[in-house]
C-alpha cells in the first residue's frame, strides 16, 4: 500500500511525521524546564539531588527526540536540512553546543574530581533549559518571519544576512516564541516533577514546584498571546498552486486557520489541556497534570507546524528572494526514499511503545529521598 | 557552476570534521566493547546468582556510564555537521545519506536511551531479568546505531543504488537494499565494531591489571581479565578477518587509497606487501624517485590480498593519476577531460531548459549522461589532486595492522596465564596490559585515519570532491567553532579523564 502513495502524499505524510517528532520534542522539553528551576525550587542538596535524579532519567529521551527531529528533517527534507543548518550556521551551532553541556552534566555533576565542579555543571544544564530552548523557538519563528538566503539553479544556499541564523533572534516575534517555550518548558518541568517525586522526605519542594507551575504559565501567557495574535495579523508567505509562485499576502495565517479548522481546533484543544494541567496541580492537589499539559504542548506544536506548511504555505521562506523558498513539494525527498522511508516509520509506534513500557516500569514507583541514599541505588 | 575557491575554507572544514569525529571515537568504541562486556558480566551474574559478579558488573557499569555521556556530548555535533559545514553535499546527497541517520536515530538511539535509564537505575526497580535484558538492549541499540551511520559512511566511499537527477542537481535513491547491503558497508560495520569490541576488552584488561599490580579487588580483576581476553582474542582474529576484507574492497572499489596505504607507486603484477618501511618525503606523482628510504617487502603477498589472486596487477599511483593503457587502467588525466565535459553538458542542459529549448536540453542531457560518472573529476584542476596524503595514510595503516597483531598476543597471553592463575606476578606483564589500552586507542584512531585521509579529495568517491561539497560560509566562522570545539571537547576530555580514573581508584566497593 505504502508502494503505490503518490509523491505529494508522502510529502503530506512527512510533514506530519516530522511534526509529530518536533512536538514530542517540544512536550519533553519539561527536561530544560526542570533544569533551569533547580536553583529556584531546590533549597538543599537532598532537594537538588531528587530533582536532578528525576530529570536524569529522562534527559536524553529528550536528545534523542532532538536528534530524530534533524534525522528525519534530513532525510525527508535534505533541502531544508542543507539550506538551514549551513545558512543559519550560528543559531543551530549556539543551540547545539548548549546541548553538548547538558550531555556530560548529569553525569558529571556530583562526581568527585570533576574538574569544573558541580556548580558549572549546574550553569549548564542552566543555559541548555535558557538559551537552548529560547533559540529553538527563535528558530521555528523563522517558519514564518521568513529567512534571507538565495538558492543557485544549483540549489545551494547563499545567506545573505551576515549574523548568519542569529538575526532569527532580533525579531520580537520569533523571540515570543522563544520566550514562550522557555516558560512552557518550566510549566512543564514543575509538572513533571510533581508527578515523579515522592515527597515524603523533604516536605519544601512540592509547595515550590506547585507555585512554579502556576507562576510559570502566568509568565509564558503575554508571550504566547503576542505570538499568537501577531500571528494572525500578520503577512505570511504563499504558493500559487497553478504557477508555483511565491508571494506574500496579508493575514495568510489567519487564513490558513480557517480554511483548516481542525488545526484552529488543535490549537485551543491543546491551550485548554495545558491550561487543565496546570490548574489541576497549580491550584488544586493534583499530580498528574503533566499529562494534559503535555498533551496540550503536542498539540499546540501541531498547530504550529501545521499552520506553516500545509495550505499552500512555503514552510522556510526566503524574504531575501522569494522564490527560493523552500516548501514540502519542493524540499522534500524523492518517491523513492520517502516511500521507503514511511516502510522505517512503521516502527515508530513499536518504539513509542517500549518508551512507554519501560517508563511506567521505571516509574510507577515515585521518586523518593531514600532511595538515593541507599546504598544500592546507582544516582547522578 | 564553480569557482575553486575557498581552499583555506575546506581545510578549516575538514579540520573541524577530524576533530570532532576523532574526539567523538575515543569514547564510541569503549560504548560498544563495554555495552557488551557489562551484559555478559551481568548474564554471568543473573546465571550463577552470585553477588561477587553483580559487584562486578555494577563497577564497569559505572565506568560505561561516565564513558557514555561524554560520547553523546561529542556526536550530537557530528550529526548536524554535515548540515554546517557540508551544505551543498547535504543537499547532493541527502536524498540517500539522510536516510540511514534518521534510521540511526529511529531505531538506535531511542533503544540505547531508554533502555540505559533501566540499566543504571532500574536495579531496584525492576526484575532482575528484565534488567538483564536492558543491559542487552543498550549493547544492541549502541551497535546499531554503528551500523546505520558505517552504512551511510560506506556509501560515501562506495556511491550505489542511485542515480543522478539533472533537474534537481542532486544524487537520489534508487536501491535501498544496494546501500544497505554494499561490500563496503558490511566490511565497514563488521571491522568498525569488532575494533570496538577489542578496545573495550582493552579497557578491562588496562584498568584490571592496574588492580593486579597495585594488589586490590584481585579476584575481581582476575574474573574480568578472562571475560575481557576470550571476547578480545575471538574479536581481534575478527578484526584480522574483516580488515583484510576491508583491504580487498578498497583494492577493488578505491584503488588509489589501497595505493596510498601500501606506498605503492609504480603499479605492478606480482606486487609485494610492504610489512615496515621508511617513505621518502621528497617523492611526488610521476618522478622516478625510489619511493621507500628502507622497507621491508613480502614477494607477491599484495597481489594474493589486493585481487585474491596470486601475480595479479595492482595499479599504483602514478597509474591511477597518469594511466596505464597496457593495464586498461584510466588515469585521473583523463577522467578530469570527461568530468569537465559533463560539468559542461549539465549547464548547457540547465540553460536550455530554462530557455524553454528542448531539442537542446535533450542533446546536453544525452551527453551528459555519457560522462557522468566522471563528474567529480571535472572539478579537480590536476590529476595530481586526486592523490590523498600518502605519508599519513601509510603510516596509519602500518601502525593499525601492526598493533592488531600485537593485540592478539596480549589477548593470548592474558588469558592463558589467568586460567592457570599465575598473572598476578607478571609486572612487567601487567604494565604492558596497562599500557595496551593506549595502544588500542592508537591503531583505532588509525584505522579512521585511513579510511577517511586516504578517501581525499572526496567528499564521495569519483563524484563529489570536498571543495564542492563545502557550505557557503566566512573562514571566519569555521575557525571559531573550530576553536569552540577543540576547547570545550578538549575541558571536557580532562574532567572525564578525571571522574574516570577517580572512579578506578575508588574501586567496585565504594560509590
Ligand atoms: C589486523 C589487521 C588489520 C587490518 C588488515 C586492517 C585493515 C583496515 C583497512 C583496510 C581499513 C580501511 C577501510 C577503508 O577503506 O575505509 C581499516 C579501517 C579501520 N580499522 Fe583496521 N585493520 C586491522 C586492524 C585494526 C585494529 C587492531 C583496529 C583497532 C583496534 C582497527 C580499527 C580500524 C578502524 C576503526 C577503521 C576505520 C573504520 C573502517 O573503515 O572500517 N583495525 N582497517
Amino acid at each position: 500500500m505504502i508502494g503505490n502513495l503518490d509523491l505529494s502524499t508522502l510529502q503530506y505524510i512527512w510533514w506530519i511525521l516530522a511534526s509529530i517528532v518536533g512536538s514530542l520534542f517540544l512536550f519533553m522539553t519539561f527536561v530544560q524546564g526542570g533544569q533551569t528551576l533547580l536553583w529556584q525550587v531546590a533549597k538543599t542538596d537532598d532537594e537538588k539531588g531528587l530533582v536532578i535524579n528525576s530529570l536524569g532519567r529522562k534527559w536524553e529521551l529528550t536528545f534523542t527526540t532532538l536528534v530524530l527531529f534533524g534525522g528525519a528533517l534530513f532525510a525527508a527534507f535534505p533541502k531544508f536540512y542543507a539550506t538551514s543548518f549551513g545558512g543559519a550556521y550560528w543559531v543551530w551551532i549556539l543551540i547545539l553546543f548548549t546541548f553538548v553541556v547538558q550531555a556530560v552534566s548529569y553525569e558529571f555533576r556530583k562526581k568527585p574530581n570533576n574538574l569544573l565542579g558541580t556548580g558549572t555543571y549546574e550553569l549548564f544544564l542552566f543555559i541548555n533549559g535558557t538559551i537552548g530552548i529560547l533559540l529553538i523557538g527563535a528558530a521555528v519563528g523563522t517558519f514564518f518571519t521568513g529567512s534571507n538566503f538565495v538558492l543557485n539553479e544549483y540549489n545551494w544556499v547563499r545567506w545573505t544576512n551576515p549574523l548568519r541564523g542569529l538575526e532569527a533572534a532580533f525579531s520580537l516575534f520569533n523571540l515570543s516564541l522563544g520566550i514562550f517555550l522557555v516558560f512552557n518548558a518550566r510549566v512543564l518541568g514543575a509538572l513533571y516533577l510533581v508527578n515523579n517525586i515522592d515527597f515524603s522526605g523533604c516536605k519544601g519542594l512540592e509547595p515550590r514546584l506547585r507555585k512554579a507551575v502556576l507562576v510559570n504559565f502566568l509568565c509564558s501567557l503575554p508571550f504566547l498571546l503576542y505570538f499568537l495574535v501577531k500571528l494572525l495579523i500578520m503577512d505570511g508567505f504563499t504558493i500559487d498552486p497553478q504557477t508555483g509562485v511565491v508571494s506574500v499576502v496579508a493575514g495568510k495565517y489567519l487564513a490558513n486557520l480557517l480554511a483548516m479548522p481542525w488545526v484552529l481546533g488543535l490549537l485551543l484543544a491543546g491551550v485548554l489541556l495545558v491550561i487543565w494541567g496546570v490548574v489541576a496541580t497549580g491550584l488544586k492537589e493534583g499530580t498528574s497534570g503533566i499529562w494534559p499539559a503535555g498533551l496540550g504542548t503536542v498539540f499546540v506544536g501541531l498547530s504550529v507546524f501545521f499552520t506553516a506548511a500545509f495550505n499552500n504555505t512555503p514552510f522556510y521562506p526566503s524574504k531575501a528572494d522569494l522564490q527560493s523558498s523552500l516548501s514540502i513539494f519542493n524540499a522534500s525527498s524523492s518517491h523513492y526514499t520517502l516511500t521507503a522511508m514511511t516502510y522505517v516509520a512503521l516502527l515508530i509506534p513499536v518504539v513509542l511503545g517500549y518508551i512507554a513500557y519501560v517508563w511506567h516500569a521505571m516509574d510507577s514507583k515515585k521518586l523518593g529521598k531514600e532511595e538515593l541514599l541507599s546504598d544500592e541505588a546507582e544516582y547522578y | 557552476m564553480l569557482e575553486q575557491t575557498g581552499l583555506e575554507l575546506v581545510n578549516w572544514a575538514r579540520a573541524q570534521f577530524a576533530l570532532t569525529a576523532m574526539f567523538h571515537w575515543i569514547f564510541v568504541p569503549l560504548t560498544l566493547g563495554l555495552s557488551f562486556l557489562c551484559a555478559f558480566f551481568e548474564s554471568i551474574y543473573v546465571k550463577t546468582g552470585k553477588e561477587e559478579w553483580r559487584r562486578l558488573t555494577r563497577f564497569w557499569m559505572r565506568l560505561f556510564g561516565i564513558n557514555f555521556a561524554i560520547g553523546v556530548a561529542t556526536g550530537i555535533i557530528l550529526e548536524f555537521e554535515f548540515g554546517t559545514n557540508w551544505s551543498n553535499y547535504s543537499w547532493m546527497v541527502g536524498d540517500i545519506f539522510g536516510a540511514p541517520l534518521a534510521i540511526e536515530g529511529l531505531v538506535a538511539f531511542f533503544l540505547e536511551a531508554t533502555f540505559f535509564a533501566v540499566m543504571f537505575f532500574g536495579w531496584d526497580r525492576v526484575s532482575k531479568g528484565f534488567h538483564l535484558f536492558s543491559t542487552w538492549m543498550v549493547a544492541i541499540g549502541s551497535n546499531l546505531s554503528a551500523l546505520w551511520i558505517l552504512v551511510a559512511n560506506g556509501w560515501m566511499q562506495f556511491p550505489t543504488g542511485m542515480a543522478f537527477n539533472p533537474d534537481k542537481a542532486r544524487f537520489e535513491m534508487q536501491n535501498f537494499w544496494d546501500v544497505l547491503f554494499s561490500p563496503v558497508a558490511v566490511s565497514k560495520f563488521t571491522h568498525t565494531t569488532s575494533s570496538g569490541f577489542l578496545l573495550g576488552s582493552l579497557f578491562v584488561i588496562s584498568v584490571s591489571s592496574w588492580y593486579l599490580l597495585k594488589g586490590r579487588h584481585k579476584d575481581m580483576a582476575k574474573k574480568s581479565i578472562v571475560v575481557a581476553s576470550v571476547f578480545g582474542l575471538l574479536s581481534a582474529l575478527f578484526v584480522g578477518f574483516t580488515g583484510d576484507e576491508a583491504a580487498y574492497t578498497d583494492a577493488q572499489k578505491q584503488p588509489m587509497k589501497l595505493a596510498a596505504f601500501e606506498g605503492l607507486w609504480k603499479g605492478q603484477e606480482n606486487a609485494g606487501l610492504v610489512a615496515l618501511g621508511v617513505l621518502n618525503p621528497d617523492k611526488r606523482p610521476g618522478d622516478d624517485k625510489d619511493p621507500f628510504i628502507f622497507e621491508i617487502r613480502v614477494p607477491g603477498l599484495l597481489s594474493l590480498l589486493a585481487n585474491r589472486s596470486p601475480g595479479s596487477f595492482v595499479p599504483g599511483i602514478d597509474d591511477l593519476v597518469y594511466g596505464n593503457s597496457a593495464q586498461g587502467v584510466m588515469g585521473a588525466d583523463e577522467k578530469i577531460k570527461r568530468g569537465k565535459v559533463a560539468i559542461q553538458q549539465l549547464a548547457a542542459y540547465k540553460k536550455a531548459q530554462q530557455l524553454g529549448d528542448q531539442v537542446a536540453a535533450e542533446t546536453a542531457l544525452q551527453k551528459f549522461n555519457d560522462y557522468k560518472a566522471y563528474l567529480g573529476f571535472g572539478y579537480l584542476d590536476s590529476p595530481e589532486q586526486a592523490v590523498p596524503p600518502v605519508g599519513i595514510t601509510f603510516y596509519s595503516f602500518h601502525a593499525m595492522v601492526a598493533l592488531g597483531t600485537l593485540f592478539i598476543l596480549i589477548f593470548f597471553i592474558f588469558l592463558v596465564l589467568t586460567m592457570k592463575d599465575r598473572i598476578e606476578g607478571q609486572r612487567a606483564l601487567l604494565l604492558l596490559g596497562v599500557l595496551s589500552l593506549f595502544l588500542g586507542f592508537i591503531a583505532s584512531e588509525a584505522g579512521w585515519v585511513v579510511a577517511e585521509v586516504g578517501r581525499q579529495p572526496w567528499a564521495i568517491q569519483d563524484l563529489l570532491p570536498v571543495t564542492v561539497a563545502r557550505t557557503d560560509i566566512n573562514v571566519g566562522s569555521v575557525k571559531t567553532t573550530f576553536f569552540m570545539f577543540l576547547v570545550t571537547f578538549t575541558v571536557l576530555f580532562i574532567a572525564e579523564v578525571g571522574i574516570m580514573l577517580k572512579q578506578i581508584q575508588i574501586g567496585p566497593e565504594g560509590k
